[in-house]
């Protein structure tokens, strides 16, 4: 994972609350077994008419909003199933960060995860960015290490998780930093009741 | 003396590897399916990394398989590459695999209960947002992503920031002719989609108890659709006595063992939860969802709003966008609204009961001629025992086709996809826009309430027809 620490750039506004999962990466795009090759689904049904040509006025199609780094959107952004292809869609558009009123639980976990940032502000504030982006050549920059977003007229504060902010900020491998906690894993291993169900397969 | 606990607070503290914020926690079963893992294997590959504890692993194919025509092998080149990638992982691996010939295979939050394999007290976790499910059995459930799935096989641990407490209290009692789905219903109508956002929730109260194991099972697994990260209940004795004998479950002095300490596993009487929503069962009526989230749900006796109704504007721009999107007018009665097609199946309502349920209100009668109408069992043990029962007959007779186990079209990643403009009565989890197909339209009921729709050509209040 790459590192993150200041993100600054243009944004997409999609203002709309409960955006879940589905919307973001349909599931007819879900049976890649590789990680990457899921930008040009991102927001796919909304993207795109019935018979596949890009809608013309969806944001997301927008020309001048071709460069966007930060997708800024109403509450509860990401609901719904437990896909990580959504984070990676949005990154692989070409997001660096998704500023909401609130992320759903999974979504905000998996994107910590991917190096995706998500920043939640109260939603006057969203509101308040979003008539910014109106211009899209307006920016807005986030700072991880404060833990600040600046844009024309607006300086907030974000509350983050302090250990999603250490592997963001590191871009550390989360699995080898546990793997070096293998004898407390251990022990906590040895002392589990031995009724407890393995699925070691009890009919062959 | 310790401080009164809550049941979440309880497994959560016997799983507990590191005590930090956030906590790593010790994962006891690992549930595994086509779709969301194959690039959490493929990262353990690549770093040269093994699979800690394959024998608390355990994976089935679901979610891209046909439900038809098996021996023909999957004909989607995708999703037979990633069952495929599957097959091979689990073989690489050494883990329990309930592939597509094995005559316990379906969707993955119906088998691991049906096998014993779902016990109280298990923190319990999988790469799908209904791991929620589980809860039921007073085991703390809920669904990871692929990194996290590389994580858990890595390490069997996983790190969480530890939610807050919601107790959503049930009181009175289930009407007759009111099902458990229009119960969860009932509740996401009242907390929002976004209710249980960073809380367990526990079902609690009289309604609760009074519920089937599998009744239980389709409140808490729609949990996530309020967006409550986990949902549990209590064990007692209709859990203990769902459990016992199932393959999976402990034998002999070790389930005496397990008894007991399942019997501990009661929220304490002075425990006190962050948050307290309280319902009425006995003021409950069928519900039908008439929008694009689980919440846009309303009483059969009632009729679409309007977007004028809610105050809050994102919620009435949403509103208006559902309209468009369902081509739904307000004050249309529910009654009024006419299916194209009645999917009976899913992890919310695929289970043997849900189909007992359906069949009853089937039984000689015949599925509309403008209605087409499938029943998709669970698994292929709930399919077995359905058919034992003689209930696939009724269903055929009625003019229902009848299935294969799979997820099939509550998300439509095989061929079962509802197609672009047509209305399905579905007793799945989530009507969001083309969730069962681009442009395909869902309305979430009952089995019950399914099963009626399937035959009158729309929707009907089902306790009119369970009276008669």
């Amino acid at each position: 994972m790459k590192p993150v620490t200041t993100i600054t750039g243009t944004m997409m506004p999609l203002d709309r609350g409960d955006v879940d999962t589905d919307q973001i990466i349909p599931q007819q795009f879900l049976k890649r077994i590789e990680r990457d090759g899921y930008g040009e689904f991102l927001f796919y049904n909304w993207a795109h008419t019935d018979n596949g040509t890009p809608s013309s006025d969806f944001v997301i199609n927008d020309p001048a909003r071709r460069g966007a780094r930060v997708l800024v959107t109403g509450p509860n952004f990401g609901c719904g199933s437990s896909r990580e292809h959504a984070p990676w869609a949005i990154q692989q558009w070409g997001f660096e960060a998704v500023i909401t009123a609130s992320a759903a639980d999974i979504f905000r976990n998996n994107s910590s995860y991917v190096g995706l940032l998500v920043v939640e502000l109260p939603q006057d504030a969203v509101t308040r960015l979003i008539d910014t982006a109106s211009d899209p050549t307006a920016e807005v920059s986030i700072d991880l290490e404060s833990q600040t977003v600046t844009a024309d007229g607006l300086e907030e504060h974000f509350e983050f998780n302090p250990t999603a902010k250490e592997r963001l900020l590191t871009g550390l491998d989360g699995i080898g930093v546990t793997m070096g906690h293998d004898d407390l894993i251990a022990s906590h291993e040895e002392a589990r009741p031995a009724w407890l169900p393995t699925t070691v397969d009890v009919s062959s | 003396m310790t401080a009164p606990r809550t049941l979440f607070q309880k497994v959560w503290d016997n799983h507990i590897v590191i005590d930090a914020d956030p906590t790593l926690l010790y994962v006891d079963l690992h549930l595994v399916h086509e779709v969301t893992s194959p690039q959490a294997f493929a990262g353990l590959n690549q770093s040269g990394r093994t699979v800690r504890r394959p024998d608390l692993t355990v994976a089935t194919v679901d979610h891209g398989i046909p439900t038809t025509g098996r021996s023909l092998g999957i004909r989607d080149p995708l999703s037979k590459r990633q069952i495929d990638a599957l097959v091979q992982n689990c073989k690489d691996h050494s883990i329990t695999m309930f592939g597509l010939d094995d005559p316990r295979q379906g969707i993955v939050h119906v088998v691991g209960p049906e096998q014993g394999l779902t016990q109280p007290g298990l923190l319990v976790v999988c790469g799908d947002s209904h791991t929620s499910t589980h809860g039921a059995f007073g085991a703390l459930a809920f669904g990871i992503g692929t990194t996290e799935v590389e994580h858990v096989l890595a390490t069997q641990t996983i790190w969480q920031a530890k939610p807050q407490s919601m107790a959503v209290e049930v009181e009175g009692e289930l009407p007759w002719g009111v099902a458990a789905k229009d119960l969860i219903l009932g509740i996401i109508a009242q907390i929002g989609v976004s209710g249980g956002t960073r809380h367990v929730i526990e079902y609690r109260g009289r309604a609760i108890h009074d519920l089937s194991m599998e009744q239980r099972m389709t409140i808490c697994n729609m949990s996530i659709e309020g967006g409550a990260r986990a949902g549990m209940i209590a064990p007692d004795e209709t859990t203990i006595r769902y459990i016992e004998g199932r393959p999976f479950a402990p034998k002999g002095v070790q389930w005496d063992e397990a008894v007991s300490v399942w019997e501990s596993l009661v929220t304490d009487p002075d425990a006190v939860f962050d948050k307290v929503a309280v319902l009425d069962a006995s003021r409950l009526v069928p519900h039908v969802s008439w929008g694009v989230n689980p919440a846009q749900t309303v009483p059969v006796t009632g009729s679409v709003p309007s977007p004028d109704s809610y105050d809050d504007p994102l919620q009435r721009d949403a509103a208006v966008r559902a309209l468009e999107y369902m081509a739904l007018r307000p004050g249309t009665p529910i009654l009024d609204i006419a299916v194209d097609h009645v999917f009976l199946g899913s992890c919310t309502n695929g289970r043997i009961e849900d189909l007992r349920a359906a069949a009853k209100v089937v039984e000689g009668r015949r599925v509309d001629s403008r209605v087409s109408a499938v029943v998709v069992p669970g698994s292929m043990q709930v399919k077995a025992q359905a058919e034992s029962e003689g209930l696939h007959e009724v269903f055929e007779a009625a003019g229902f086709s009848w299935r294969d186990a799979g997820c099939s079209s509550c998300l439509a990643m095989n061929p079962d996809v509802i197609p672009a403009g047509e209305r399905c009565a579905s007793t799945s989890n989530r009507n969001y826009e083309g969730r069962q197909g681009r442009g395909a339209r869902t309305h979430l009921v009952s089995p019950a309430m399914a099963a009626a729709a399937a035959v009158a050509g729309h929707f009907v209040d089902v306790r009119e027809w369970e009276d008669s």
